[in-house]
């Protein structure tokens, strides 16, 4: 925990619980209060840190923990339960979006979200992911892409990058036998029922307040009854990529932003009406496809 | 909507929808599939106009996986299907059991395995009773002969779904779903405003007075990874389902004096009856069982007939699975004959008399 006194008050600190600040000291940063204060099981470099912290910062600012169901997945993010506190049902592997609408249409009046990686989500969920968007069900999806399964040990994914090495495709990941890596940020805003849809990276601070930007909208989505929120966020997996964290940002950088561009892919406004699909690369992120 | 005893008539899918409307379901999953699409339809309009929700999902899969959702908030939810959609359920159904979420599963047998057909069938006996998903766990399984018990026994399975909170199975056919007779209805309830509060997820702040702090999370699962966690677990399951051998429920017809007694469960054991009636009329000491709950299984009821000197055939729309349930319920003193309806057929009381006297005659 930081201590600096001439630091502003950081916004997201309102909520949490009170901390023990010496005289003439200023609490300007500490951990949010719908936030378990306890290790997480995650690797060193892990995004998910980051990215648990990020939902449990908008539940606070947006004061919708205490009326949050959410579906958790199957993946490292499996005990999503032990470190946000809210209400939590454990899904099959892909079917949060599924779960995720039985709990909205059963309990319209909750705040209902999904947290899923790549393989749970663009593989085996992709059916349940498609059709909660298409349906435009009042829910958010919280979407990580690390281009890996992770909790397996680190086979190749849905959105395993050309080239990629992993525990399944030990050559690298080749077009021919194995397919592209499926942009879904772009998929997800081409469906009807999709209100809000963008495509963040956790991998530098700039990214990070970006990306939590867009998952803010992703969630008023919901809360303005717009329709489906969808925010994807470009995360590291340091142990199975084989990299230290610091070169994982970079890979990020330099070799899943140019094939997954970042931005805004679809933002419903007003009524729900009405939308403009934006096409991919005219968004803030660089357009290139060199992977 | 019918009323206070009034007889209608309705197919026996269209009573299960409206037993499970009567009993408050207010959420319904479905997707199409022969012989059932009656239930999904009433459904889409049925739900709407009681303040519920009905979704046709994208697949058997999805829509066991919403119940699952609206299950975990203690709302009564239910879904149907039959035998094909009902492998792509079992996922969900094996999540509900094993993290305790109460739901209501409608299957209405045809034939198999694989496409098989779209007629009456009773193949899905072992699915059905031995849990179906992976895992070690039972479903609560009813087994309805006539329209009047479909809906009586649907009503019904939501309360023991939310008394047991578990997944309740109730196990019709082509025959049960797609006949129309009589049935009456009882007087519509609501599910208590307050059914499973202590465990429901509705987030953490729900129901607070002014200046309480919210309660802890709540999560509902299956994972349990710790030493001794899922044993734990499993026992309280194992325990749950000892509990449930209360709820045993068979209809036993002319078995006082019977030398045979016929074993036969829902369309095929309403057929049996009557080949039972006529054999009667001539004279023939033979008597009809039928289990009205599959599981858990009436095996002393069995137990006590064998005990008494009676022989067994069990008479199955199926190459022979319920017969090894009765084989074990009356093992110690006695045997069961295997009589088979092959699917595609549509079996007449006339069919059963035959093997009935030809069991009857062997000693």
């Amino acid at each position: 925990m930081s201590k600096a006194k001439t630091a502003p008050k950081a916004a997201t600190a309102g909520k949490s619980a009170a901390h023990n600040t010496n005289a003439g000291e200023e609490l300007v940063f500490t951990r949010p209060a719908s936030l378990v204060d306890r290790a997480t099981h995650y690797c060193p470099g892990c995004h998910h840190g980051i990215a648990h912290r990020m939902v449990a910062e908008l539940l606070d600012e947006m004061d919708l923990a205490d009326r949050t169901v959410a579906a958790s997945s199957i993946g490292c993010s499996v005990f999503l339960y032990n470190y946000i506190k809210v209400d939590t049902v454990e899904s099959p592997h892909g079917r949060a979006p599924a779960v995720a609408t039985g709990i909205k249409r059963a309990r319209p009046d909750k705040f209902v979200f999904t947290y899923q990686g790549d393989g749970d989500l663009a593989s085996i969920g992709m059916a349940e992911i498609m059709h909660a968007a298409n349906r435009g069900e009042r829910i958010t999806v919280v979407f990580v892409n690390n281009t890996v399964y992770g909790m397996t040990g680190g086979q190749m994914a849905p959105t395993t990058l050309i080239g990629q090495k992993t525990t399944t495709c030990p050559g690298g990941r080749c077009q021919d036998r194995e397919g592209s890596p499926i942009r879904m940020s772009e998929i997800i805003a081409q469906l009807g029922g999709t209100a809000f849809c963008a495509r963040g990276s956790l991998d530098s601070v700039k990214n990070i307040k970006q990306a939590k930007k867009y998952m803010r909208q992703a969630f008023e989505a919901q809360t303005k009854g717009l329709g489906f929120g969808f925010v994807e966020l470009l995360s590291g997996c340091p142990t199975n990529w084989r990299m230290s964290p610091v070169a994982a940002n970079k890979r990020i950088t330099d070799e899943m932003i140019p094939y997954f561009p970042l931005g805004v892919y679809k933002e419903l406004e007003g009524d729900g009406t009405c939308g403009s699909l934006i096409a991919p690369g005219t968004a803030s992120g660089s357009a290139g496809e060199s992977k | 909507m019918a009323g206070n005893n009034e007889r209608i008539f309705v197919k026996g899918n269209e009573a299960i929808a409206m037993g499970a409307l009567d009993a408050g379901c207010r959420c319904f999953f479905g997707y199409p599939i022969t012989p059932q699409n009656d239930i999904p339809e009433f459904m889409s309009k049925a739900m709407p106009e009681a303040g519920g929700e009905f979704v046709q999902a994208e697949s058997e899969v999805a829509a066991a996986n919403m119940l699952l959702g609206a299950g975990a908030c203690g709302v009564r939810a239910m879904t149907s299907s039959s035998s094909p959609g009902m492998s792509l359920k079992q996922e969900a159904i094996s999540y509900m059991a094993g993290s305790d979420i109460p739901a209501v599963i409608v299957n209405m047998n045809r034939g198999g395995p694989g496409l098989g057909d779209i007629g009456p069938s009773q193949g899905d006996y072992f699915q059905s009773t031995r849990g179906g998903g992976h895992g070690d766990y039972r479903l609560l399984v009813l087994a309805p002969s006539s329209a009047q018990e479909a809906y009586d026994m649907t009503h019904k399975a939501f309360d023991l779904a939310f008394t047991y909170r578990s997944p309740v199975l109730v196990l019709g056919d082509a025959i049960i779903g797609q006949m129309k007779e009589p049935i009456v209805r009882c007087a519509p309830t609501l599910a208590a405003p307050d059914e499973g509060k202590e465990w429901r997820l509705e987030g953490t702040g729900a129901g607070l007075k002014k200046g309480q702090k919210p309660r802890a999370h709540r999560i509902i699962k299956s994972l349990f990874l710790m030493d001794g966690e899922l044993a734990g677990q499993n026992m309280k399951l194992q325990a749950k389902y000892e509990h449930w051998k209360n709820l045993v429920e068979f209809e036993a017809f002319e078995v006082k004096d019977a030398e045979l007694v016929v074993v036969a469960y829902g369309s095929i054991g309403r057929i049996a009856k009557n080949a039972v009636r006529h054999l009667r009329k001539q004279g023939k000491k033979v008597g009809l069982f039928r289990p009205k709950t599959l599981y858990p299984f009436p095996e002393k009821a069995l137990d006590k007939l064998a005990r008494e000197g009676k022989r067994f055939l069990t008479i199955e729309h199926n190459l022979g699975q319920m017969v090894e349930d009765v084989r074990l319920a009356v093992r110690k003193h006695a045997d069961s004959d295997l009589f088979c309806v092959y699917p595609g057929n549509m079996p007449s009381p006339d069919d059963f008399v035959a093997p009935i006297l030809r069991a009857l005659g062997r000693k």
